[in-house]
């Protein structure tokens, strides 16, 4: 291929190449923390960023690995059940309807690190009917040099039950290199409803290979959302949530920004294999100097479903976007629809700030505020909160 | 207040301005008729500092101020505010952060002042997402309320909007332009006249709004010129007798 003819991601590309074997996946193990109030101020305020509270309040229970193992985990909540991913597997034989029921271990060369050593993982179960409002909230930390993280996560909502999750993943502010890998198995029972939020808080030299796949059945509900607004050396995930049950819903949504040095492959798919599903995929993303990989994937296999997918990105000097809808039925009469556009901050709108009195700066900054906000997931208010800051402070050392 | 002298502007490479001169006192409420296509948007465009507008000759004073090359937001801080015909939406910017952001004060009584322009209930809604013609005017009084300028630049305030909302419109239009009076004790309605600083130019078709403000003066613009000064209600009816023709007669 002549310099020409290539597209600026597939040198970017090469940079999604990582050797496995160049981290530490042993002795990393780490002593369990009965006090989350005791932490190292630094390493609660990155737990804070990535959307978790020590203090639990407000939280039904709280799962913490850190490294190789699990370090806390409590449950505050009858009606949900949390437990470290071992201990799971352990008491409930080893869970054969769920553990590597949805995810392939021979995916890929990741999934297989992660099905030879396990590292730990929460496992998270609510009982028939039990409607949880406040958050179970986990976090995977890494603390320590070049460490390599494998966990399996596994969440099942049962039949009309109501869930949310706020997962944080962060790093302690000293980490340099580090791998993190994470397997997630989802399964949504009839009429579950589950509201999955991933916050990362990596750091620059850290790379990222989550794994999610999603299976709902008939009239459950999964929202789920993903924010990125730190740096990280390269992150790389594709959640797949499959509708399987008539009248099942799935909203992906995922505010992405990407400093320079951050290569970002992210996006979703959604699979319509029952009539009456809905799914929605929205993706915000801007760069200012990093490179952001953006495919969405809706696919539609059944009559009658309906599917939106919109990605939008804002270059604000440097960078990369690279958005790709793609759309596919197999069925006459699916809906299926796409929004994409990739650019700068309209000059139209920054006027329409500065002829109020911001300078262009500042009219900037708001409007990539505005583009970047998370009020269509829905998410509980402190945590919006925190959200609402994270952007703030990345804000300001970015636009 | 405002002074423009033998403005010509282009607009891509088109000039549209071809010698605009024009003088606004303070307290002053000035009137701009003139066909599509005349140049009106433009000369509000053109003082408020938008790009894309471009003064190749002239000169633009405000309050005694030469701002032909100030920035935008600079005027708008010195004290021109604008509401616009056709706003942008701005995905995420909420209209009680936006109305905030106009008067620069995080304490600002929003839900006081939306309530005076019917839109308490839009204050969480993204700015001009989905809103419908009179929603956009009545946001941009709301803005310009927090905004409180000095001359205010008003693009066909009657444009888009029914007869219930024309009232209101036209009572806000009013009142920003310090003309409501109200009998108080402690200052007659005379004192409250002299006190009075803001000045504005209005563009409009129909003449509506002169139902609600009193307007002294105004003029027609055609192909980017003004015609001689007179009183608007005087031009309406000469325009809707005899069409534009009668005012270039008197330009030529």
């Amino acid at each position: 291929m002549s310099d020409i003819m290539k597209t600026n991601t597939v040198d970017a590309k090469s940079r999604e190449k990582i050797s496995v074997s160049d981290f530490d996946f042993q002795g990393a193990k780490a002593e369990a923390i009965q006090d989350l109030t005791r932490m190292d101020p630094k390493d609660r305020q990155q737990l804070l960023m990535a959307g978790v509270d020590v203090n639990q309040k407000e939280r039904s229970a709280t799962y913490l690995h850190m490294n190789h193992s699990n370090v806390h985990c409590s449950s505050c909540r009858p009606g949900v059940e949390v437990l470290d991913i071992q201990q799971a597997l352990d008491t409930y034989d080893h869970l054969p309807e769920y553990y590597w029921k949805a995810v392939d271990p021979e995916k890929d060369e990741y999934t297989r690190a992660v099905a030879e050593t396990l590292h730990g993982g929460y496992f998270i179960r609510t009982e028939k009917g039990a409607k949880i409002t406040e958050p179970v909230q986990s976090c995977l930390f890494i603390k320590g040099e070049n460490v390599g993280q494998n966990v399996h996560n596994i969440i099942v909502v049962e039949e009309d039950s109501e869930l949310n999750i706020i997962t944080g993943c962060a790093v302690s502010h000293d980490v340099k290199a580090a791998l993190h890998l994470g397997v997630s198995e989802i399964y949504i029972k009839k009429g579950g409803k589950l509201s999955f939020t991933m916050v990362h808080n990596w750091g620059e030299e850290v790379h990222v290979r989550p794994r999610t796949v999603g299976i709902v059945e008939e009239n459950g509900v999964f929202l789920n959302n993903y924010i990125l607004l730190k740096p990280v050396k390269s992150a790389q995930l594709y959640p797949s949530l499959y509708l399987n049950g008539t009248g099942a819903v799935a909203t992906s949504n995922s505010v992405i920004a990407a400093p320079p040095g951050s290569y970002v492959n992210s996006g979703s798919r959604v699979v319509l294999n029952a009539p009456h599903t809905r799914a929605e995929i929205i993706a915000r993303t801007i760069t200012t100097g990093g490179t952001i990989i953006n495919p969405g994937h809706l696919v539609g296999n059944a009559y009658p479903c309906k599917g939106h997918l919109e990605c939008k990105g804002l270059i604000l000097q440097d960078g990369i976007i690279h958005a790709i809808p793609e759309l596919e039925a197999s069925v006459a009469g699916v809906e299926l629809s796409h929004e994409a556009a990739v650019g700068k901050v309209a000059q139209e709108e920054i006027e329409y700030l500065m002829a109020r009195g911001l300078d262009e700066d500042e009219a900037t900054s708001t409007i990539v505020r505005g583009f970047l906000n998370v009020d269509i997931m829905g998410l509980p208010p402190e945590l919006k909160q925190a959200i609402d800051q994270t952007i703030d402070e990345a804000g300001e050392e970015m636009f | 207040m405002l002074k423009v002298e033998n403005l010509h502007v282009t607009v891509g490479d088109r000039e549209v301005l071809k010698g605009v001169n024009l003088e606004i006192a303070q307290d002053e409420t000035f009137i701009l008729f003139g066909p599509n296509g005349s140049g009106k948007t433009t000369l509000l465009m053109t003082l408020m500092g938008f790009s894309g507008f471009t003064v190749t000759k002239g000169k633009i004073a405000f309050r005694g101020r030469d701002m032909t090359r100030m920035p935008l937001h600079e005027r708008a801080k010195l004290g021109v505010g604008m509401s616009f015909q056709r706003p942008p939406t701005i995905n995420g910017l909420k209209l009680s952060q936006l109305v905030k952001l106009c008067a620069d004060d995080q304490d600002l009584d929003v839900q006081g002042l939306a309530r005076e322009v019917n839109l308490e209930h839009f204050l969480e809604r993204d700015i001009n997402s989905g809103f419908s013609g009179g929603e956009i005017k009545r946001s941009e009084l709301l803005q310009l309320m927090a905004q409180k300028p000095k001359l205010l630049l008003f693009d066909e305030p009657e444009s888009g909007v029914d007869l219930e909302n024309m009232a209101l419109i036209g009572k806000m239009v009013r009142r920003l332009l310090q003309q409501e009076y109200r009998a108080q004790a402690e200052k007659s309605i005379r004192e409250q006249k002299d006190e009075r600083d803001t000045s504005g130019l209005i563009i409009t078709h129909t003449g509506h709004i002169l139902n609600y403000v009193n307007a002294d003066r105004g003029t027609v613009m055609y192909e980017g010129k003004l015609c001689c000064a007179s009183r608007p209600r005087d031009i309406l009816n000469q325009i809707s007798e005899s069409g534009y023709e009668e005012c270039v007669r008197c330009l030529t």
